[in-house]
C-alpha cells in the first residue's frame, strides 16, 4: 500500500467484519466508534497497529478492530503487549483491559508494565464491576457496594486507579468518560500520541449490572457542575467558571473565583503530588476531575533497550556463533 | 617455594596410572566447595580427560557456619575412558569441617582417601555437625585412608606476609585443598594460576593470595611424607574434535543463540529468576550481540506472556523456569496452544512438590508437562539426556515448535543442568537450517488454514499488509478463526489440534536399541538418567545377560516404533527419578506391564542401585 492509499484510510477500514456483541446500550460501543474514528488520522497504517486485550467484556475489542490483534487471558495483556512491543518496537500496541483484569488479576503486569515505561497505550474500561461473569464486586466498587457477591455490601476498599498509575511512575495518566465521546476523542489522541506507557482511565456504564454508576456527574445537565476539565496551561476552575481548585498544604482545596481566590493554573508536569492530590478529588465534596492527570518525558522501554543492543554491538561486535561456540576453554583430540 | 616456577624442586614420587576417578570435595558454603571442584573439573578437561560433575549444594545461600544444613559439596568423575555418570561413589573425599564430613562420609568407598582440614575439627564446630563422640578418635575412620591436614593454619602460614586480612586468607583455603589435589593427580597449576590472574584482574593481591595457598598446597603434597604416591589419569580416547566443558544450563542458552541464526529469528527470552533455571538467563543476556534479547519480567506468568507476544510478533519466544515456574505458566501454555504460535519452555526440573528441594534434582515434572493444563490441550514435550544434550535438544525443540506452530517443553533438570562433561563443539555451517515460512500473501487468507501434512496454521508477522486478523484464547472457527461456539466445530478443533502433535511423531527418526533388538529385559529410560542407565545395562550385558536400553527424547508424541520395541522383550523396566510417570504413560498407552525403579532423593540413580535392581529382574 502506499502512502497516498494511507492517508485515505476512515473509520469503515479499521472496523472487522465481526458482529459487536455487547449488551445493547453498553457505554463500550461509544469507545470502540471513537477509537475507530481515530484511527484514520493517526497516520499509521493499520497493519502496523495491534490491539492485545486479557478477558472480560472490554476485551473483546481486538475482535472488533480490524487490525492486528490478540485476545490473551485474564490480567495478562500487559505481559503479553510487553513481550510484543519489546520485540516488535515498530508496531503501535493497545491494551484494552477492564477494572477487573487490569487491576484484580492483572495488578502486577499493570504496574510493571508503567514503571518500565513500555511504549502501550492502555484503555482501562472503569464500570466498576465484574459485567462478563454477572455482577460481582470489583477492585473499584464503591465500600458497601451491594452486588451479587456481595449481598451485604463489600468490606473492601476501592482502588483508585489514577493513584495506582502515578504510584507506579506513569509518565502519561488521563480520565475520561464514555458519556463525553468529545472529550474522550481528545484523550484517545493525547494517549495515541505519547511515547511511553500512556493510561487512560475511560469511566464506562455497564447498562446491566451497574447501570449510571457514574451518572451523577458525567450527564449531560451535570458535567458542568460536577466535573472539572483539566487543561494544560489553564486555570482549574468549572460550573461556569465560578468555581475552582486550588492546592493548599497539598491538597486540593475549593474556591469561589468571586472571592479572588486564585484557581491553580494546571500543569501536567507538574510535581507528581498535584495529580494525586486531584485525583483524590471525589464528588459530593469536590467536582470529578477529567483531562490529562499527567504527561511526563521519561525514557522508553524500547528506546533504552535498543540503545544497549547498539553499545553491546559495538563493544563486542557482530556475533559469531562458531566463535561462540569456541569460547573459553577448548582442547582438540585428533 | 618462592620460586615463580611451578616446576618441582623434588623428585617426583612414583606415579601409578589409574582409568577413572572420583573425588568430592565438601565443605561450608562459604569455603568455595562449587569453585574448587569446577576449576579441578577445568584442568581435568583440559588434560584430555573425560568428566562428567555433580554440584550438590544447600538451598540456603549461606547456612549458619559449620552446620549440616550449610555443606556444599561437588563430586566430579574423570577418566580416560568413557564416562556416563559423576561416579556412584568418590574414592576420594575432601572434607573442610566436621558437617562435610559427617553428612558425606557414607558415600566414601571402604579404603578410599580421606582428606581432612584438621583445622576446622574443633570441639565446637563437633557440637554444631551434632558428634557427640570425636570421629577423629572413636574408629569411625578406620576402614579409610586418613590424611590430617591443618590446611587452616598451613594456608594462615604461607599467606602471613601478604597484608591479606584473617578473612581473606580463611578464604584461600580451598586453594590449598586444591592444589594438593592438583599434585596429587599430576595436575600442573599454570592454568589454575592463569585463571586466578583473570579472575582476580581488579585486585591483585587477592589473585597472588590464592596462587600462593594453590602452590603451599601442591608443595606439601610433594615435600611431606604424607602421601606415598600420585596418580595419573590419562587422556580419554574420545572421537575426534574439538572440545569444551560445559553444563546443562549454558548448553541450553547456547543452543537458543544457535537458534536465533538457524531459524534466522530473534529468540526472545522472557524469563523469571528460579533455581535451578537461572543460569540460562545469565548465560543468554551475556549475548546481546547476536539476534537474542533477555527479558527479566515480574513474574513466571508475565515471564511466559511477554515470550507468547514476542512469538504473536514473529519472533521464538523462550521462557526458562523450574517445575514451580511452570505450574504458574501453563494458562498462558494453553492460550499458546490454541492460538497455535510457536513457544519453547524449558522447565530444569528440581525436586517438588511446591517449594520443595529447589537445589537437588528430580524427574517428576513429565506429568505437568504432558497433561498439565484445563481442557484437552496436547503440546509436544522433549527431555534431554545430559548436559551437552541440552545444544541439541533446544534445536530440535525449536525446530519443532516453528515447524508445527505449537508450543514445546523442553525437560532438563538440575543435575544436568549445573552438572558438567566435554562436548563435542558441532561444526556450525553443518547445523540444518529450520527458517520458518511467514506467510505475506492476503489472497484467500483463512487464519487457521493448515498445512496439509502438518497441520500447522501459517505464521504472519504484523506489519504484513492485508493479512490483519484477531486470534484469542476463545474457541475459534476451523477456517476463519473467528469465535465459535458450535459444538461439531469445538469437537473438530480439539481433534485437530491432538492430531497435529501426533503428527510429530511420523517425522522422527526410529529409536536405537542399546545393546540386542530384543531379549530379556528390555530399560527403558528418558531425560538425565541415560548415561547410568546405558552404563548399567552394558555392566549386566557384559556378564551375559540378555538385557537392553531405549532412552527416549521425545515424550510426547511417544515414537511410533516404540510399542514394537517393548514387544520383543520379555520385561520392560522404567528406572525414573520419580513414583512412575513414564511407567504410567506406557502402560496406558500400550498395555504394557511396564516395571519401575523410582528413587525421589534429589539425586540421581547411581550405576550400582540400577544394576541391583535390575538384577532383579534377571534370572
Amino acid at each position: 500500500m502506499t502512502e497516498t492509499v494511507q492517508a485515505k484510510l476512515t473509520r469503515k477500514d479499521f472496523q472487522s467484519d465481526q458482529e459487536v456483541r455487547w449488551c445493547p446500550g453498553c457505554g463500550d460501543y461509544v469507545i470502540l466508534a471513537q477509537v475507530q474514528k481515530l484511527m484514520p488520522e493517526l497516520g499509521i497504517p493499520k497493519e502496523n497497529i495491534a490491539f492485545v486485550s486479557g478477558i472480560g467484556c472490554s476485551s473483546r475489542f481486538p475482535y472488533y478492530m480490524n487490525t492486528y490483534g490478540f485476545h490473551t487471558i485474564h490480567g495478562r495483556a500487559p505481559a503479553i503487549a510487553t513481550g510484543l512491543k519489546a520485540s516488535r518496537p515498530d508496531l503501535q500496541v493497545w491494551v484494552v483491559t477492564g477494572d477487573g483484569d487490569a487491576l484484580s488479576i492483572g495488578g502486577n503486569h499493570f504496574i510493571h508494565a508503567l514503571r518500565r515505561n513500555v511504549d502501550l497505550k492502555i484503555l482501562l474500561f472503569n464500570n466498576r464491576i465484574y459485567g462478563l461473569t454477572k455482577g460481582q464486586a470489583s477492585p473499584t466498587s464503591e465500600l458497601g457496594k451491594k452486588a451479587k457477591s456481595t449481598p451485604y455490601g463489600t468490606i473492601d476498599a476501592p482502588f483508585n486507579p489514577i493513584h495506582l498509575a502515578l504510584g507506579a511512575g506513569a509518565t502519561f495518566v488521563a480520565r475520561t468518560s464514555d458519556a463525553d465521546p468529545v472529550h474522550m476523542m481528545e484523550m484517545l489522541r493525547r494517549t495515541a500520541q505519547h511515547k511511553g506507557s500512556a493510561f487512560l482511565e475511560i469511566l464506562q456504564n455497564c447498562v446491566v449490572f451497574n447501570d449510571a454508576t457514574f451518572e451523577s456527574f458525567t450527564a449531560k445537565d451535570q458535567r458542568e457542575s460536577k466535573q472539572i476539565y483539566m487543561q494544560h496551561g489553564k486555570p482549574l476552575t468549572y460550573a461556569g467558571g465560578t468555581k475552582g481548585l486550588r492546592l493548599t498544604d497539598g491538597h486540593a482545596e475549593l474556591l469561589e473565583t468571586a472571592s479572588g481566590a486564585t484557581p491553580l493554573t494546571w500543569n501536567e508536569q507538574a510535581d507528581v503530588s498535584a495529580a494525586f492530590a486531584l485525583a483524590s478529588c471525589h464528588t459530593p465534596d469536590f467536582p470529578e476531575p477529567v483531562g490529562v492527570f499527567r504527561a511526563v518525558d521519561r525514557p522508553v522501554h524500547h528506546t533504552l533497550q535498543e540503545m544497549q543492543g547498539e553499545a553491546v554491538l559495538k563493544k563486542l561486535g557482530p556475533g559469531n556463533l562458531s566463535k561462540l561456540l569456541k569460547a573459553g576453554d577448548t582442547w582438540t583430540i585428533s | 617455594m618462592e620460586s615463580a616456577s611451578t616446576k618441582s624442586p623434588h623428585p617426583p614420587r612414583k606415579s601409578r596410572e589409574l582409568t577413572a576417578v572420583t573425588i568430592r570435595f565438601c565443605g561450608d558454603s562459604g569455603d568455595g566447595m562449587q569453585f574448587t571442584g569446577s576449576e579441578f573439573t577445568r584442568v581435568s578437561a583440559l588434560a584430555g580427560n573425560d568428566l562428567q560433575t555433580l554440584p550438590d549444594y544447600p538451598a540456603e545461600i549461606r547456612a549458619p557456619v559449620g552446620t549440616l544444613a550449610g555443606v556444599s559439596g561437588f563430586q566430579v568423575q574423570f577418566s580416560s575412558a568413557p564416562v556416563f555418570t559423576p561416579g556412584d561413589a568418590p574414592q576420594v573425599l575432601v572434607a573442610m569441617n566436621p558437617a562435610a564430613l559427617k553428612s558425606n562420609l557414607a558415600d566414601l568407598v571402604r579404603g578410599g582417601t580421606l582428606i581432612i582440614n584438621s583445622g576446622a575439627f574443633t570441639q565446637q564446630n563437633y557440637d554444631k555437625a551434632g558428634y557427640t563422640s570425636n570421629p577423629m578418635e572413636d574408629g569411625s575412620l578406620s576402614a579409610f585412608r586418613v590424611h590430617s591436614i591443618d590446611i587452616s593454619k598451613l594456608t594462615a602460614t604461607a599467606l602471613a606476609e601478604t597484608g591479606l586480612s584473617a578473612r581473606e586468607i580463611g578464604r584461600a583455603k580451598n586453594m590449598f585443598a586444591l592444589g594438593l589435589m592438583l599434585w596429587m593427580y599430576s595436575r600442573p597449576m599454570e592454568p589454575t594460576i592463569k585463571f586466578l590472574q583473570q579472575k582476580f584482574a581488579k585486585t591483585p593481591d587477592i589473585a597472588a593470595g590464592n596462587e600462593k595457598a594453590l602452590k603451599a598446597g601442591y608443595y606439601f603434597g610433594e615435600t611431606a611424607e604424607m602421601f606415598v604416591e600420585t596418580f595419573v589419569v590419562a587422556p580419554a580416547k574420545l572421537p575426534p574434535g574439538t572440545y569444551r566443558s560445559i553444563s546443562g544450563n549454558e548448553a541450553t542458552a547456547l543452543g537458543l543463540v544457535a537458534v536465533s541464526e538457524l531459524a534466522g529469528l530473534k529468540v526472545f527470552l522472557g524469563t523469571y529468576p528460579i533455581t535451578p533455571a537461572s543460569d540460562i538467563l545469565h548465560e543468554l543476556s551475556k549475548h546481546r550481540n547476536f539476534n537474542v534479547f533477555t527479558f527479566q519480567a515480574e513474574d513466571e506468568i508475565a515471564a511466559v506472556g511477554a515470550a507468547l507476544g514476542a512469538a504473536f510478533g514473529g519472533n521464538l519466544g523462550v521462557t526458562s523456569t523450574s517445575g514451580p515456574g511452570v505450574a504458574l505458566m501453563q494458562e498462558t501454555i494453553g492460550l499458546a496452544l490454541t492460538v497455535e504460535l510457536p513457544l519453547l519452555i524449558v522447565n530444569v526440573q528440581r525436586g517438588g512438590p511446591s517449594t520443595g528441594l529447589p537445589t537437588k534434582t528430580e524427574q517428576a515434572d513429565l506429568l505437568q508437562a504432558i497433561h498439565g493444563r484445563n481442557g484437552e490441550s496436547p503440546v509436544p514435550v522433549l527431555a534431554a539426556s545430559g548436559p551437552a544434550d541440552c545444544f541439541d535438544a533446544v534445536l530440535e525443540a525449536s525446530r519443532i515448535a516453528i515447524r508445527y506452530m505449537t508450543p514445546v517443553i523442553l525437560l532438563t533438570d538440575g543435575f544436568i543442568a549445573n552438572g558438567q562433561e566435554p562436548w563435542m563443539l558441532p561444526e556450525v555451517d553443518k547445523l540444518a537450517h529450520f527458517e520458518p515460512k511467514f506467510r505475506t500473501d492476503p489472497k484467500d487468507y483463512k487464519v487457521y488454514a493448515r498445512d496439509p501434512k502438518t497441520l500447522g496454521r501459517a505464521w504472519v508477522r504484523p506489519g504484513t499488509p492485508g493479512l490483519e486478523h484477531r486470534i484469542g484464547g476463545l474457541e475459534k472457527h476451523s477456517l476463519t478463526g473467528n469465535v465459535s461456539y458450535d459444538p461439531d466445530n469445538h469437537e473438530l478443533m480439539v481433534k485437530t489440534r491432538a492430531e497435529k502433535v501426533a503428527r510429530i511423531a511420523d517425522e522422527l527418526p526410529p529409536l536405537s536399541v542399546f545393546g540386542a533388538p530384543k531379549g530379556d529385559v528390555l530399560v527403558l529410560g528418558w531425560g538425565s538418567t541415560c548415561g547410568a542407565i546405558q552404563q548399567a545395562v552394558q555392566h549386566l550385558r557384559d556378564k551375559g545377560h540378555a538385557i537392553s536400553a531405549v532412552h527416549l527424547r521425545h515424550m510426547n508424541p511417544l515414537p511410533k516404533d516404540l510399542g514394537e520395541i517393548l514387544g520383543r522383550f520379555k520385561t520392560v523396566v522404567i528406572p525414573e527419578l520419580n513414583l512412575g510417570q513414564l511407567q504410567m504413560l506406557v502402560r496406558a498407552r500400550y498395555l504394557v506391564d511396564a516395571q519401575g525403579i523410582h528413587k525421589i532423593k534429589g539425586k540421581p540413580f547411581r550405576v550400582s542401585e540400577l544394576i541391583s535392581a535390575l538384577e532383579e529382574y534377571l534370572s
